[in-house]
């Protein structure tokens, strides 16, 4: 009978546990003020997409490396923790919890767009910002009702703006009247991309076709296209595909122009697709090397100095990230992760290496896209497409 | 009072317990919501590695298509969820999700099952990468975007008591009739038939059970992340799962329950690593390998009712 008695005893007591767990437990966040402003940099350092997780910490830690040596912001300095999400969507939200938790004022990263929606619940929870310096997708700041996600920051142009400058381009600067798509349906930047094009180009789209991430043999498709009479040739993809699309096309004696988002923005390209038949290829960039502004020739020859390489656009978005929250930082009083959020939308003309930008209602930059045009495998021309 | 009783009583006792300090735990704040995320992957993976150990460890039939059954019902739930953002709205996606899986099982089991071996690995396989592939073209599935926005349902304490009613389902069906069928088949398929054991119907069983689960798992993932995307449910997903049952030992739940303890603790530890974590994590599954072929627990089941008859057997010695 002893024995009835106690479990009955534990059940009892276990019964009111389960009673009051309905009272969730209240996480403090980091409101107390700290000598220090920490920046949690989540990003993709192993795994499939390790190349723009790595580039962009890269970029983060430059920046955070150049506002300390200038004696930080307002007195402050910056304090960079870095987390590896694996490219795991999962992993990334559990990480933006985490960083939350561990003090974190403001979360920069993770690098795609997949990532970043995953951890913008963590964000929103913990009530810390986030900014994505290269999540492209439109849903990354708007939620299904069409509100703003309040948490979540990017500081590179959206996919279907990238897809409406390209359709812009096509129309206007290469006179395009009839267009191919070759796209990858395999990704939502792919699909994305498409169907922005689609809506804004003027002429007409004579035949869509699909891809997945992974394929390397299109002559098939290809040579249905081929038979086909166009003017454009859109491939919404990245470059691992894109570069033998392009060397498949050319041999096969597709001449027609190539077009392409950012997702071609990798050296790779050229390597992939041979640099005699990267000619008459366009792609739109978040940023270029060229030209003649100081602030990215000296943001170009500091990297180069770190790093020992030339920035990528990933290491230029994520730079100007930084720069981007200080900028916001700048003008507080008290740091807190919701004042960050408050002054990051009230960031007005900052000026970075990627562009000079406001942030519209949904929290997106407001900026221009470098269509860059490749010939024999060297960028040539670049002509920058306003938003409108 | 009768020993199946006790048995009972010991079970009940400890669920209570453990979910008593979880509780307790939270509430004094030893568990931040980091932690409860870890806590959360270690409840989905208990589920999705008791449903495949009745697939792998109990019927003997090789899958590789885990997770191919836990994106059917990630996706109905989701669906389901963002239509009735209620718990209304969360039981019918479970539902809806076990019962389309049992039936994809069932239609996918009729041939593959038939098959042994590497040859039912390898169908399995397929079936798996052709769940995420009709996903990925599926409209209502939102394709390669995958869906967003799912109203966060799970808690850890729905997670918690499902994860036990599913080790509950799964224990008494090792230990039913049928359970004791499906094992036959696992050890000498031939001896089984020539005792008039229906085989087929006993792999089949186990087969739905499983995936079964692997739905329920899926739901959870879908209404806790609050974000699905094919690509989460792929090959690599499936292999995690296997890694799990073979490291906690192959006919052991507990092994089974033990090892998505133990890996979940791993990767929140070793999480500071960053990338040296994936090679720590490797090593740690080799390590198991040399020295534990069979697992952690091989064969072997921690029961309450052992409990007792230990105690009788000093009882007697004495």
């Amino acid at each position: 009978m002893t024995k009835k008695r106690w479990f009955m005893g534990i059940t009892a007591s276990a019964a009111m546990l389960l009673a009051a767990c309905s009272a969730e437990s209240v996480e403090e966040g980091s409101s107390e003020e700290t000598d220090t402003i920490n920046i949690a940099g989540i990003f993709e350092q192993s795994g499939p997409v390790a190349a723009y997780g790595t580039s962009e910490l890269n970029g983060v830690q430059l920046a955070v490396e150049e506002i300390n040596e200038a004696g930080g912001v307002n007195g402050k300095e910056f304090e960079l923790t870095d987390y590896d999400t694996q490219s795991e969507e999962t992993e990334a939200a559990q990480l933006a919890t985490r960083a939350a938790s561990e003090g974190a004022h403001v979360l920069v990263g993770p690098a795609t767009s997949g990532a970043a929606m995953a951890a913008a619940p963590s964000a929103a929870a913990a009530s810390v910002p986030l900014v994505s310096p290269s999540a492209t997708a439109d849903q990354v700041t708007v939620g299904e009702d069409g509100e703003v996600t309040p948490y979540v920051f990017r500081t590179s142009f959206k996919d279907s703006f990238q897809g409406i400058a390209l359709a812009n381009f096509a129309d206007n600067e290469l006179g395009a009247e009839k267009a191919v798509i070759l796209g990858d349906n395999s990704s939502d930047y792919g699909v994305g991309l498409a169907e922005a094009f689609t809506g804004e180009f003027d002429g007409e789209i004579v035949a869509t076709e699909n891809f997945t991430a992974g394929d390397t043999d299109f002559s098939a498709v290809l040579t249905s296209l081929a038979d086909q009479e166009f003017d454009v040739l859109f491939v919404p993809g990245y470059y691992e595909e894109a570069g033998l699309i392009i060397r498949q096309a050319r041999e096969m004696g597709i001449d027609q122009p190539i077009l392409g988002p950012d997702g071609f923005g990798n050296e790779q390209l050229v390597e992939l697709a041979g640099a005699e038949n990267v000619t008459d290829v366009y792609y739109s960039a978040h940023y270029t090397s060229e030209g003649d502004n100081p602030n990215v020739s000296e943001f170009v020859s500091a990297f180069e100095e770190s790093y020992g390489s030339e920035p990528d656009m990933f290491a230029a978005l994520a730079y100007d990230t930084v720069y981007l929250v200080a900028d916001a930082v700048e003008g507080l009083d008290e740091v807190t992760p919701e004042a960050i959020r408050d002054a990051l939308r009230e960031v007005e003309d900052f000026e970075g290496v990627t562009g000079t930008f406001s942030f519209d209602d949904f929290h997106n930059p407001v900026k221009s896209a470098i269509v860059v045009e490749l010939e024999n495998g060297e960028e040539v021309n670049f002509t920058e497409v306003q938003p409108e | 009072m009768s020993k199946r009783m006790k048995t009972i009583l010991v079970w009940v006792g400890a669920a209570i317990l453990g979910f008593a300090l979880i509780q307790i735990a939270i509430l004094t704040g030893w568990i931040t919501r980091y932690y409860e995320m870890t806590l959360m992957l270690i409840l989905i993976n208990i589920m999705l590695a008791v449903g495949l150990n009745l697939i792998v460890g109990i019927s003997g039939q090789l899958s590789l298509g885990h997770a191919g059954f836990m994106a059917i019902g990630a996706y109905t739930t989701g669906i389901v969820t963002k239509m009735m953002p209620n718990l209304g709205g969360f039981a019918l996606g479970i539902l809806g999700g076990v019962v389309l899986s049992g039936i994809v099982a069932y239609i996918v089991g009729i041939p593959t099952l038939r098959l042994k071996g590497d040859y039912l690995a390898i169908a399995t396989l397929g079936v798996g990468e052709i769940i995420r592939i009709t996903i990925l073209n599926l409209d209502i599935t939102n394709g390669a975007r995958g869906l967003s926005g799912i109203p966060k349902l799970a808690t850890w304490y729905y997670a918690y008591i499902v994860a036990l009613l599913i080790i509950l389902v799964a224990a008494n069906y090792v230990n039913s009739s049928p359970g004791r069928a499906t094992i036959s088949v696992r050890e000498d398929e031939i001896a089984a038939e020539s005792l008039g054991i229906n085989t087929k119907k006993y792999k089949m069983i186990a087969f739905m059970i499983g995936t079964m689960t692997a739905a329920v798992a899926g739901s959870f993932h879908a209404t806790y992340y609050q974000l699905i995307v094919p690509s989460q449910f792929d090959f690599v997903r499936s292999i995690d799962i296997l890694i799990m049952v073979v490291l906690g030992g192959m006919g052991s739940l507990t092994g089974s329950i033990f090892a998505a303890v133990f890996l979940g603790l791993l990767n929140h530890f070793l999480a500071d690593y960053g990338a040296f974590r994936v090679i720590l994590y490797a090593i740690a599954l080799i390590l198991v390998m040399i020295f534990k072929p069979s697992g952690l627990f091989g064969r072997k089941e921690i029961k309450a009712s052992k409990l007792f008859n230990w105690k009788k057997k000093e009882a007697s010695r004495s």
